[in-house]
C-alpha cells in the first residue's frame, strides 16, 4: 500500500504523434504550478510508429520514484487503450478520441476532430488533460505560447485555439475530472532531466571540451552543452567514433581543457583502451556511461543497471578510478561537478554511471545556486615547479605536478608505455614497479574523498534495502510503504560505487535483520562487489532486467509485502 | 631563434641504417626552419618504431595508443591553438589502426602537421605487411604474398581535397625538412608521407630502390591543380613523385569554430551569471 498521494498521467501513442511534446508541455505546466514530478519516458528505437509512452507522476509533495498504476491515461491511438487499460487504477480515467474509446464509464470520449485539425490534436489533448487535472488554463496557454510562439509563429494561433476549445469542451464533463490537490506555495522551481542537470553541473565546474559519438541515452548530454556552447565558451565535437571521442577528450585535457565524453555500454566498450591510456598517462577525463540493456545493442532505448562491473574493470592493467552513480537529478549536477574536480586532482579517469531512466527523467528541482561555486583549475602553477620538471615525479600521494604544454618553458612529456619520471619510455623494471606503486597510491586520496552511502532508518532495523544510482527514489518509497505497515525498515544508498570504503557501511549491513539488494541487473552486481570488498554476503536480491525502471511497486511485489 | 641543438641529441632504440635517423634530422631542420622553439611544439605519436621518434626530440610529447595520435592531437590543438601540434608515427599506426581517424582528420582539417614514416612494413612487431606494402610482398605473416592492394595515402588525401599533401624520402634530408617547413606553414591538416627503408624487414623497398625511383616535382608543377594532383598522386612505379603534390586554401576547422575565434579554451573562467541564464532557459523558467 502506497503512502504517497500522487496522480500518474500516462500519455501513449506512436512515435511522431507529438506525445513527447504533450508530455513535456504538461510537465512544464505542472512544475510552473508548483507540483513535483517524476517523468518516465519509454520509447521504442524508431523515429515513427511503435508504441511509446511519456509518463508523468505528479504530486504536491516531494516524490522521486515512478509509479505503476495509471490514474489518467491519455491515448493518442487505439493501441494505447488496448495495451494499458488493465493498468488503470480504481477511479482512473481514460482520455481518448471518441472514435476508438470503448465508451466505458472510465473513458472521456473526446471529439478531437471538432476541436482541432489533425496537426493540433496533441495540443487539444493537452488541453483536456489540463482541464481534467484542474490546472489553470491561462498558465497552460502561456506555456504553449512560449513553446511555439518564438520558433513557429505560424503554429501559435492553431495551438492557442486547439487548447482553448479543448478546455472549453471539458467544462461540460465535470464528473470525470481528477483534480489535483493544491500545490504548496514555494520558491520557483525548474524542470530538468538527469542529462541536463549533469551537463549544467559539468559546465559549472569549468568544462571546456566535449567529444562524443551519438548514442542513446547519453546524446542529450552533449546536446545540452551544444545549446550553450557559444555563450559559455565550450568546444563540442562529434567524433568519428567512440575511440576518437575519448582520445580527443584526453588530448584536450592534456593541453588544459577540462574534458568529458558521454556514451552508453557499446560505445564505452570502444573507449576502454582510452580509459587505460588516461590511467597510464595520468590525464584527467570524465566519462559518462548512460546504461541501457545489453549485451551488444540490447534494448537501445530502455533502462538497466548492468554496467557496474564493466565500468569498474574497464581498461587493461591496474590504475585508480572513481565511479559515481547519481540517484537523482540534483545528484547528476553535484556529482558531475565532483567528477571534474576529482579527475583533475587525481589525474585519471572518473566515471558517472547513469541510465536511461534517470537520463530522460524530468523532475522539478530548485534552481542550483551557482554564485559560490568554484571551478577546476587545470594544471599546476609553473612558478611552483622545481627544476628539472618531471611530469611523473614521485610524490608521497602519487600525484605529480601537472603542467600544461606550451604555458611555460618546461616541457611536458608523457607516454602510454611505462615511463620514467620525466615521461620517457623505459623498460627498467625497478622504475616500472615504482611507477605502479605511485599510480596506485592515488587510490588512498580517492578513498578519502568518497561520497559515503546514505543511510536512513533505525540502528538495528528488521529489514535493510540496499540500492545504487537511479534506484534510490524507488527504494526509499518502498521502504516508506513497508514502514507504514509497522515494519522497521532502513535504506542504504550508494551514490558512489567505487572506491568502496567498508568502514562507512559494513556495520549497517551487519546490524540489520535481513538485507536485500535492489538493483537493475541479473547478477546482483553491487551485492557481488560488496561481498568482494567486505566479505558480507547479501543473500536476498530484488533484480529487474526487463528494460523498465525499478518502481516502488516492483520492489514491494518482489518482497511479497 | 631556435637551433638544431635546442632539440637535443639522444641515444635511440633503432637499427643501424634505419631511415628514422634521417627522418629525425629532417624534423629538427624543419622545426628550426619554421622558427619554432621546443616549448611551442607538441608531438603526438602512437606505437611502433616510428612512434618512438619524438622521444629523441626535446619537445612536448604525448606518446599515446597505437593508431590514435590524430584524435589526441585534435583535442590538444582545439584546447590550446597556440601550440604547433604534430602527429608523427608509422604507416601501420596512421593508415591501418588509425585509418578512420585519418579520413576524419582530412575532413575536419584541424591545423596539425602529420609526418608519417612510411617504410611499407611493420618493424616493431618484426615484419608483417603494412597497409602500404606492395601486393605480393612476402612476410612471415603473409608467406604467399600480400593479397590486398597497396593503400595509397597520398592519393586518398588528394581525392578528399586535403589541405596539404606532400611526399618525401629520407634519402634527401633537405627536401624532407622543406616539406615539413611548408607543412607547418600551411594552416589546416598537412600530410607528409615520408618514404624510408626498413633495413631489417623490408628487403624489397630498400634505400637504393627508393633512391632510383623518387623524382622531385619540377618548378612547372602546380600543386593547386587538383586534377593534375590526382594523376601525380597515383603515380607509383619506375618513378615516384616527391614534393608538394597538392595544396589548397580550405579554411582550417579552428577558423570556423565560433568558440575558438574568441581565443584558446585554456584559462577561461566560468561566467556564472550567463550559466544561471542557461539553467533557467533549459529549465523552462526564463524570465518572462
Amino acid at each position: 500500500m502506497m503512502t504517497v498521494r500522487s496522480t500518474n498521467v500516462v500519455i501513449g501513442g506512436e512515435a511522431g504523434q507529438g506525445l513527447v511534446t504533450v508530455g513535456r508541455l504538461l510537465s512544464r505546466i505542472l512544475v510552473g504550478e508548483g507540483y513535483r514530478i517524476v517523468v518516465t519516458q519509454s520509447y521504442q528505437s524508431r523515429i515513427r510508429g511503435g508504441h511509446n509512452t511519456f509518463e508523468v507522476r505528479v504530486s504536491p509533495d516531494a516524490i522521486e520514484a515512478p509509479a505503476e498504476e495509471i490514474d489518467v491515461l491519455v491515448a493518442l491511438d487505439d493501441a494505447t487503450v488496448a495495451v494499458h487499460l488493465a493498468e488503470l487504477s480504481p477511479g482512473g480515467l481514460v482520455i481518448a478520441d471518441e472514435a476508438f474509446c470503448d465508451g466505458g464509464e472510465r473513458c472521456l470520449r473526446v471529439p478531437f476532430k471538432d476541436l482541432a485539425p489533425a496537426a493540433f490534436r496533441n495540443v487539444a489533448a493537452l488541453g483536456v488533460v489540463c482541464a481534467a487535472l484542474g490546472l489553470d488554463g491561462n498558465s497552460a496557454a502561456r506555456i504553449v505560447d512560449e513553446a511555439f510562439g518564438a520558433k513557429h509563429p505560424e503554429m501559435a494561433e492553431g495551438n492557442r485555439s486547439a487548447l482553448a476549445k479543448a478546455i472549453a469542451w471539458c467544462s461540460g464533463q465535470e464528473s470525470y475530472f481528477r483534480r489535483l490537490p493544491a500545490a504548496p506555495e514555494g520558491p520557483r522551481r525548474i524542470m530538468l532531466e538527469g542529462n541536463e542537470a549533469l551537463a549544467l553541473g559539468a559546465v559549472s565546474a569549468g568544462l571546456r571540451f566535449v567529444s562524443f559519438y551519438p548514442m542513446t541515452p547519453a546524446t542529450s548530454i552533449p546536446l545540452t552543452v551544444i545549446g550553450m556552447a557559444d555563450r559559455m565558451g565550450i568546444v563540442v565535437e562529434q567524433a568519428e567514433d567512440e575511440i576518437a571521442a575519448i582520445n580527443m577528450a584526453i588530448g584536450a585535457s592534456f593541453a588544459g581543457a577540462p574534458s568529458l565524453t558521454a556514451t552508453s555500454g557499446g560505445g564505452f566498450a570502444l573507449m576502454v583502451e582510452g580509459v587505460s591510456l588516461a590511467g597510464m598517462t595520468e590525464t584527467p577525463v570524465v566519462v559518462v556511461v548512460g546504461q541501457r540493456p545489453a549485451p551488444a545493442t540490447g534494448l537501445p532505448t530502455r533502462t538497466e543497471q548492468a554496467d557496474l562491473e564493466f565500468v569498474l574493470h574497464a581498461g587493461h592493467g591496474e590504475f585508480p578510478r572513481a565511479i559515481f552513480a547519481p540517484g537523482s537529478v540534483e545528484d547528476c549536477f553535484h556529482l558531475a561537478r565532483k567528477a571534474l574536480f576529482l579527475a583533475e586532482a587525481y589525474q585519471g579517469p572518473v566515471f558517472i554511471l547513469t541510465d536511461q531512466f534517470l537520463a530522460d527523467s524530468f523532475r522539478s528541482v530548485e534552481p542550483f545556486d551557482l554564485s559560490g561555486l568554484d571551478q577546476v583549475k587545470p594544471g599546476a602553477d609553473p612558478a611552483s615547479i622545481e627544476e628539472p620538471y618531471r611530469r611523473h615525479a614521485m610524490t608521497a600521494g602519487g600525484v605529480s605536478p601537472r603542467l600544461l604544454p606550451g604555458v611555460s618553458a618546461h616541457l611536458v612529456v608523457t607516454d602510454s608505455d611505462e615511463h620514467t619520471e620525466d615521461g620517457h619510455l623505459t623498460e627498467d623494471l625497478g622504475v616500472r614497479k615504482a611507477m605502479v606503486e605511485k599510480r596506485l597510491a592515488k587510490l588512498e586520496g580517492l578513498r578519502r574523498e568518497v561520497v559515503p552511502p546514505a543511510y536512513e532508518g533505525s540502528g538495528s532495523p528488521e529489514l535493510l534495502l540496499v540500492s545504487w544510482g537511479s534506484t534510490r527514489g524507488s527504494a526509499r518509497e518502498a521502504a516508506a510503504a513497508i514502514r507504514a505497515n509497522g515494519v522497521d525498515v532502513a535504506t542504504l544508498h550508494f551514490n558512489q560505487v567505487w572506491p568502496l570504503v567498508p568502514e562507512q557501511f559494513v556495520e549497517r549491513l551487519e546490524s540489520a535483520g535481513s538485507v536485500v539488494c535492489v538493483e537493475g541487473n541479473a547478477f546482483g552486481q553491487l551485492a557481488r562487489l560488496i561481498r568482494r570488498e567486505t566479505g558480507f554476503e547479501i543473500e536476498e536480491r530484488v533484480s529487474r532486467y526487463d528494460g523498465l525502471p525499478i518502481t516502488p511497486g516492483f520492489i514491494l511485489r518482489e518482497l511479497s509485502v | 631563434m631556435a637551433s638544431i641543438e635546442d632539440y637535443g641529441t639522444y641515444e635511440t632504440a633503432w637499427c643501424p641504417g634505419c631511415g628514422n635517423f634521417a627522418l629525425l634530422e629532417g624534423v629538427k631542420k624543419g622545426l628550426v626552419a619554421a622558427g619554432l622553439a621546443p616549448r611551442d611544439v607538441l608531438f603526438v605519436s602512437g606505437i611502433g618504431q616510428a612512434a618512438k621518434a619524438p622521444h629523441y626530440l626535446n619537445a612536448n610529447l604525448f606518446n599515446g595508443l597505437h593508431g590514435r595520435s590524430l584524435p589526441v592531437a585534435t583535442g590538444a590543438k582545439l584546447a590550446s591553438p597556440n601550440l604547433a601540434v604534430f602527429v608523427e608515427s608509422g604507416d601501420g599506426c596512421c593508415y591501418g589502426e588509425g585509418g578512420n581517424h585519418f579520413l576524419a582528420a582530412i575532413r575536419r582539417n584541424v591545423d596539425v602537421t602529420m609526418i608519417v614514416h612510411d617504410n611499407q612494413i611493420y618493424g616493431l612487431t618484426k615484419g608483417q605487411a603494412s597497409p602500404t606494402s606492395e601486393a605480393g610482398t612476402k612476410t612471415k605473416a603473409q608467406p604467399a604474398g600480400v593479397i590486398l592492394e597497396r593503400f595509397n595515402p597520398v592519393a586518398v588525401a588528394v581525392a578528399m581535397r586535403a589541405g596539404f599533401v606532400a611526399r618525401s624520402f629520407t634519402g634527401n634530408v633537405d627536401h624532407l625538412a622543406e616539406m615539413i617547413r611548408r607543412g607547418i606553414a600551411h594552416r589546416g591538416l598537412s600530410l607528409i608521407d615520408v618514404l624510408q627503408p626498413c633495413v631489417s624487414f623490408n628487403k624489397v623497398n630498400t634505400f637504393a630502390w627508393y633512391k632510383k625511383r623518387c623524382r622531385e616535382l619540377g618548378a612547372e608543377y602546380d600543386p593547386a591543380d587538383w586534377s593534375a594532383a590526382l594523376k601525380t598522386a597515383v603515380e607509383w612505379g619506375d618513378t615516384i613523385p616527391v614534393g608538394v603534390i597538392y595544396e589548397n586554401d580550405r579554411p582550417p576547422f579552428e577558423s570556423l569554430e565560433s568558440v575558438l575565434a574568441k581565443g584558446p579554451l585554456v584559462g577561461r573562467e566560468v561566467d556564472r551569471a550567463a550559466l544561471a541564464g542557461e539553467m533557467m532557459r533549459i529549465g523552462g523558467a526564463a524570465d518572462d
